[in-house]
């Protein structure tokens, strides 16, 4: 069984899977609009939340909703489904592949063999297209792969029924209703304003007030942890940033990529200048990455370098403050 | 980050072959998507996280070898696992995992029982039970 499903890779899982099964269902949306719309861009500090000893960072919302958003902000509707048993969601997967449906699933990535083995940590909310099947394999597209890809039968499984943190549950996704006509300026709207509203949140762990605190920890976690601890929750922060194509930089430039798609729908030129802003913001997300790599490599020369990267952080967050603010004023 | 500065740096991903697609701004500040084959900053981050972990490892087997923790303890490592994983893979109670930690109650354990960990750790009973650390 194989469904006619064509594979384009993108930065981001959720955003690709989200626009290969919607361009394969007739609506041709970019990765960057998937992500603008569903309000991709996010920020939260989970210090109780323990990621491989080290307290959890996550640049984006809860797994599976920007798909669901964009869903709601577009008319289309999605069926999901999860399994208690795996005989069920192994009939489920395969009935739709008899009808011709490729198939979204939310995955553990630990027993993804055909990532590459430093990839493979116990992180649950991946996602990827089943388009196929055939006596052993299951043909995969996933997002963040140059080129489509298999897993066996059992190896699916097993990903699908991964355990821990978000455990995926053999959950399952794909549209069943994808309108032809779609309002795409208010989605946009919809889609910046819980953006805005997300980063510039009264709450000390989200969005841009999110940052400052773990720019402040950083200056902490030398004293308080000792330096190794310390190094080892800055590869963390760094890691959860830039692994497979998600978090600070990343994001950032998917953002401003997204901001001038909708500069051009909604006719509006100030989100063009606000999407060169967003694209040196990306930049210093960067330009933190790399300070942030050398201190633990121990190849820094600089003293003091951990008040130095917290500076760069509350840097960032001033500009981000501004830059949100901004963006809520320009489309309002 | 503009087009002709996307790192391409030999990461982890070169071994493999695998690129990575990220966006980009072109020479007239438009956005269009670009390759890259891995960028320095992060492969450290990750080889940080590997070290991390063969540490743990290196910390459980001699702690196998001394008789202060089971192999579970190890094999738990060894999968990149934390309690808190093992314990959702293995359908019991944190604490209880915890028990098994001792050599002396994991002897007493049953095969049931271990037929549990040795799925979660993709191995057999007899390797979980039969394991020793040099």
């Amino acid at each position: 069984m194989e469904t006619n499903f064509t594979h384009h890779q993108s930065a981001h899982c959720e955003n690709g899977v989200a626009s290969n099964l919607l361009k394969h269902n007739g609506l041709n949306i970019s990765e960057p609009m998937v992500f603008g719309i569903g309000s991709g861009l996010f920020f939260v500090y989970l210090p109780f939340l323990k990621v491989n000893y080290a307290p959890a960072i996550s640049y984006r919302p809860m797994p599976g909703q920007i798909f669901n958003k964009l869903a709601k902000r577009l008319g289309l509707k999605i069926k999901r489904q999860k399994f208690s048993s795996e005989a069920n969601a192994i009939k489920a997967l395969d009935e739709n592949l008899k009808n011709n449906i490729p198939s979204g699933l939310q995955v553990g990535v630990y027993n993804l063999t055909y990532f590459p083995d430093e990839y493979r940590f116990h992180f649950n909310a991946h996602n990827l297209v089943v388009y196929g099947k055939t006596e052993t394999d299951y043909l995969i597209s996933d997002p963040v792969m140059e080129n489509v890809t298999t897993l066996t039968h059992e190896e699916l499984n097993k990903v699908r029924f991964a355990k821990g943190a978000f455990a995926p549950r053999g959950q399952m996704y794909y549209p069943i209703q994808v309108p032809l006509n779609v309002d795409l300026k208010g989605a946009i709207i919809k889609g910046i304003k819980n953006t805005c509203r997300d980063m510039l949140a009264p709450m000390p762990i989200i969005g841009v007030r999110g940052i400052r605190l773990v720019a402040k920890l950083i200056k902490k976690w030398p004293v308080k942890e000792g330096t190794k601890k310390a190094n080892h929750y800055l590869a963390q922060i760094v890691r959860m940033q830039e692994e497979i194509g998600t978090g600070g930089g990343g994001f950032r430039f998917i953002y401003a990529a997204f901001l001038q798609e909708a500069a051009v729908v909604l006719q509006n030129d100030e989100l063009q200048n606000l999407s060169l802003e967003m694209t040196a913001i990306g930049d210093l997300w960067r330009d933190f990455a790399v300070e942030a790599s050398r201190v633990y490599k121990n190849r820094s020369t600089k003293v003091d370098v951990y008040n130095l990267l917290s500076d760069e952080l509350l840097a960032i967050a001033d500009k981000e403050e501004e830059f949100f603010k901004k963006l809520k004023k320009a489309i309002s | 980050m503009k087009k002709d500065e996307v790192p391409q740096d030999k990461g982890n991903l070169s071994k493999t072959n695998m690129k990575e697609l990220v966006y980009a701004t072109d020479e007239n500040g438009n956005y269009t998507t670009a390759l890259s084959s891995g960028w320095e900053p992060k492969s450290i981050a990750l080889s940080n996280s590997i070290e991390e972990i063969s540490e743990r490892i290196a910390i459980a087997e001699a702690q196998v070898a001394n008789n202060e923790v089971s192999p579970i303890c190890y094999y738990m490592e060894l999968c990149r696992m934390d309690i808190g994983v093992l314990s959702s893979y293995v359908g019991m109670w944190q604490w209880r995992v915890k028990r098994h930690f001792k050599p002396k109650v994991f002897a007493g354990l049953s095969d049931k029982i271990l037929k549990k960990y040795s799925d979660a750790f993709n191995i057999t009973v007899e390797e979980l039970k039969n394991f020793k650390a040099n």
